[in-house]
């Protein structure tokens, strides 16, 4: 080979060896990735703060949704322990919740609800720890005590309202907690075919009003809404006292493929509410009765509701600690809007209208809104903290912005691993937020924890924002799946241990085991039995096939933590007892023969032996 | 004088291509066959959703997107919201006509190898550089289209787009990253070696002005 060969081959090779450099150039990982970046603190000091001493206890209870599991689940923050299960729409074995006669009865034929919204019961705007609600698509919505931690009513499925999305939002002294549909459907609800959406199916927001003693609930009005899609809500508090705002999309009311078809427009409406407008109307007399429930049509009756014009296809909306503003967050854009709830109002008396929808007003957007925030993408709720500070989850994004109100100006950016729903703070919903951690409600958890199969957890990360910038101090994995939480100072609640003897006034509880037995009324039986360790009393009893018995079990332990079971073998019964409690399960005894009951929760040295045997005749 | 350079053109034109640019032209010819096994082109799109990156390998013939085929099912589900149309081996009339140039342009190359003077040498890589611009040219039309025929109905409304085409762009929430992949280079390897068999036979060209006739033997 000559010289010229040698050169051209070498020029050949030398853009080869060009080509393989620039072959080199897609990157393994995102560029955050390479960079290091993302809210990780100090390893060292994240333990630190997460850090919960055996035998210490946690600063915070967090009550999350538990979506169609149906539960709440009870967390300890900082350290993002799961504490406990509440089953409120779903049977739950563990607690015997759904087994026994009153909780069956609340549960009545559904054995599942989707539970998205936990609200604490206000007092003044600040969680005074008496009440929990959740509500659930079908049409419910449930009351916790927090004496006892146990669903206590469920009111529901309440006529004319159709998946109860966006619920269950509480007002400032819990007057009312609120229900409102995202599924439209003809009111009363009759067959109309879907080519008449538009114009036959409606929306319903509802009042459900809250006795301030016992916490009871009852339906108190409903208001005729055009067919939009309710989704989230908040109240008005201090500046805004006495006003409810919900967002809804599909204000195209469209139908079919809603992907496409409802997000057509660049606006949709956040409703205002003017819940003591509407309670006076009621009290005057106002709305028509149907399917048993005071409606009122708000093209009838005027000056109830606004149509606040928001962003594409809103999700969130969120009041500020002090009330004076409203935050929509459009799900389909990058920002969200700030509404000024003064200027909703002088716009509300100054009839700053662009139009209406079935009788109700739409207000013009740029006389109500005093900012658009450029959060970023795919903007969902709004939590805040002390000093004005805003915190916004973005789904899109996967990434809380953090963002002052009054000057709007972004911040801070926290990655969240992946793709966040909702956002708790610290009591970050009410008044006086304490703007030390939040809670990021993660949909996508992959590649974060051991795999489990394709039944993936969902994530929940603790970050911290007593800083400048927020810092990720703890993943926690929790079952399917929480959508709003919140969570409240641990020193708010002070629930009981046991159930005090005195309060038991069940007229089946039976305290001395001479007064148990079997008492039989023609076909009906009932079993007085007493749990106490390690015997279930009477220790056996005969019945007939055919038979209907009640057995009502009292656990009589007056002991922390002493819980009894009553496990019937073959009857598909299961009642779990807490110390000072009677519980009754009612049955008809179909099949005969001998079945075996035992204690299913253990409780002490000889609970093996805390056994006895049904005989059927 | 410009007679003068037509003939002594004209004359190289006809010369017969020396034995080792004949070998280089082998080597073109096995670059080409390997041009099948490799893709031509990638796309890596990260998001925080996808740490792990969603990837989309672009051979001459099909479509084959990264964790066996789920990728490029993601990126069409995921690009539905904005409206953009499929990725589909269907709209790419490209892996029709492709493959089959490429054998073509090989058998060409293939043919100048073997019995070929530096006029088929010449044409070749001409038309396989037309082939190569021409690609280039068909390959970011295809982007631009995909970037700006978004549904007027979209879920969520985009400014129309220009996905790149070499290097890295923020899209979204997405990092979008585009380069060359073995295929491309072995293209370029190809024009390499004819253009270097081509400079080969010009430096080896007999320096006498020797008669016209004789140039043949």
């Amino acid at each position: 080979m000559n010289r010229q060969n040698r050169q051209a081959w070498s020029r050949a090779s030398a853009l080869v060896v060009l080509a393989l450099i620039a072959s080199q150039c897609t990157p393994s990982q995102p560029a955050a990735r390479r960079a290091g970046s993302g809210v990780q603190s100090d390893a060292a000091v994240a333990a630190q703060k997460t850090y919960v001493a055996p035998g210490d206890l946690d600063e915070y209870y967090m009550f999350s949704s538990g979506g169609h599991s149906g539960q709440i689940y009870v967390y300890g923050l900082p350290s993002m322990r799961h504490l406990s299960t509440i089953p409120v729409y779903t049977p739950y074995p563990a607690t015997g919740y759904g087994f026994d006669d009153d909780s069956k009865k609340m549960l009545g034929d559904l054995t599942w609800g989707d539970a998205h919204h936990p609200a604490l019961s206000e007092t003044k705007g600040d969680y005074d720890g008496r009440w929990l609600f959740i509500n659930e698509m079908n049409g419910r919505i449930a009351r916790i005590d927090l004496r006892d931690f146990k669903t206590k009513q469920i009111l529901g499925p309440v006529p004319n309202l159709h998946g109860n999305h966006a619920s269950s939002f509480v007002t400032p002294n819990t007057e009312y907690a609120m229900m409102a549909t995202r599924f439209s459907r003809p009111v009363p609800n009759r067959v109309v075919g879907i080519d008449k959406y538009a114009t036959e199916y409606k929306g319903i927001i509802a009042g459900v009003k809250i006795d301030p003693q016992s916490g009871h609930m009852s339906l108190a009005w409903q208001i005729l809404m055009p067919p939009f899609d309710y989704d989230l809500g908040d109240a008005g508090k201090l500046a805004s006292d006495g006003w409810m705002f919900f967002t809804s999309y599909n204000t195209e009311r469209a139908t079919g493929k809603l992907e496409v078809t409802a997000s057509q427009r660049d606006q949709d409406y956040i409703a205002a509410v003017d819940w003591r407008a509407v309670e006076k109307a009621i009290a005057e007399g106002k709305g028509d009765v149907i399917d048993g429930v005071k409606v009122i049509d708000p093209k009838k009756v005027p000056g109830l509701v606004y149509l606040m014009p928001c962003g594409k296809s809103p999700h969130g909306v969120d009041v500020s600690p002090d009330g004076k503003w409203i935050i929509g967050s459009g799900k389909l854009q990058g920002v969200t809007t700030a509404f000024n709830f003064e200027k909703v109002q002088t716009a509300i008396r100054n009839k700053d209208f662009t139009g209406e929808e079935d009788g109700i007003p739409v207000l013009k957007y740029e006389s109500i809104k005093d900012a658009e925030v450029a959060v970023g993408l795919g903007p969902l709720h709004t939590q805040f903290g002390t000093d004005g500070w805003a915190y916004t989850s973005l789904f899109i994004d996967s990434a809380i912005a953090k963002w002052k109100l009054g000057t709007w100006e972004v911040v801070d950016k926290a990655p969240m691993s992946y793709s966040i729903g909702h956002l708790a703070a610290a009591e970050g919903d009410t008044v006086s937020p304490d703007g030390n951690y939040l809670v990021g409600l993660n949909k996508l958890s992959h590649g974060r924890h051991l795999n489990v199969g394709p039944s993936q957890p969902e994530s929940s990360q603790l970050l911290d924002i007593t800083e400048e910038k927020m810092k990720l101090l703890y993943d926690a994995f929790t079952e399917p799946e929480p959508h709003y939480a919140q969570i409240i100072k641990a020193d708010k609640i002070h629930p009981i241990e046991v159930y005090p003897r005195e309060e038991n006034k069940h007229p089946m509880a039976v305290w001395d085991l001479k007064d148990t037995g079997v008492t039989r009324n023609g076909k009906k039986v009932l079993v007085k039995m007493i749990a106490v360790r390690s015997t279930l009393t009477p220790t056996s009893f005969e019945i007939t096939a055919g038979d209907e018995v009640t057995v009502a079990v009292t656990n009589i332990e007056q002991t922390t933590d002493e819980l009894h079971g009553f496990g019937l073998l073959d009857y598909n019964i299961n009642l779990v007892i807490d110390p000072g409690e009677t519980k009754t399960v009612t049955f008809i005894a179909k099949k005969s023969g001998v079945f075996a009951y035992y204690c299913t929760n253990f409780c002490s040295a000889l609970h093996q032996e805390m056994q006895g045997y049904m005989i059927v005749k | 004088m410009m007679q003068a350079f037509l003939q002594r053109a004209n004359r190289f034109l006809d010369l017969p291509i020396g034995l080792p640019a004949r070998f280089m032209l082998l080597a073109a010819v096995v670059l080409l066959v390997a041009t099948y096994f490799f893709p031509l082109w990638n796309l890596t799109m990260f998001a925080p959703q996808y740490p792990e990156g969603l990837r989309l390998d672009i051979y001459s013939y099909t479509l084959v997107g990264g964790n066996n085929g789920q990728d490029v099912k993601e990126i069409n589900v995921l690009n539905h919201y904005i409206g953009m149309q499929d990725l589909v081996n269907e709209s790419f009339t490209e892996f029709q006509w492709m493959p089959f140039v490429i054998g073509a342009l090989g058998l060409l190359v293939l043919r100048s190898a073997v019995h070929g003077t530096v006029v088929a040498l010449v044409d070749v890589t001409m038309l396989f550089v037309y082939f190569g611009a021409f690609s280039l040219w068909s390959f970011g039309y295809k982007l631009y289209r995909y970037g700006h025929d978004l549904s007027p109905e979209a879920a969520v409304q985009v400014q129309p787009f220009m996905p790149p085409m070499f290097g890295g762009q923020q899209i979204a929430n997405f990092e979008v990253y585009s380069y060359p992949r073995p295929a491309t280079y072995a293209m370029v390897g190809v024009i390499a070696l004819l253009l270097a068999a081509l400079i080969l036979t010009w430096w080896q060209r007999p320096r006498r002005e020797l008669p016209v006739a004789a140039d043949r033997g």
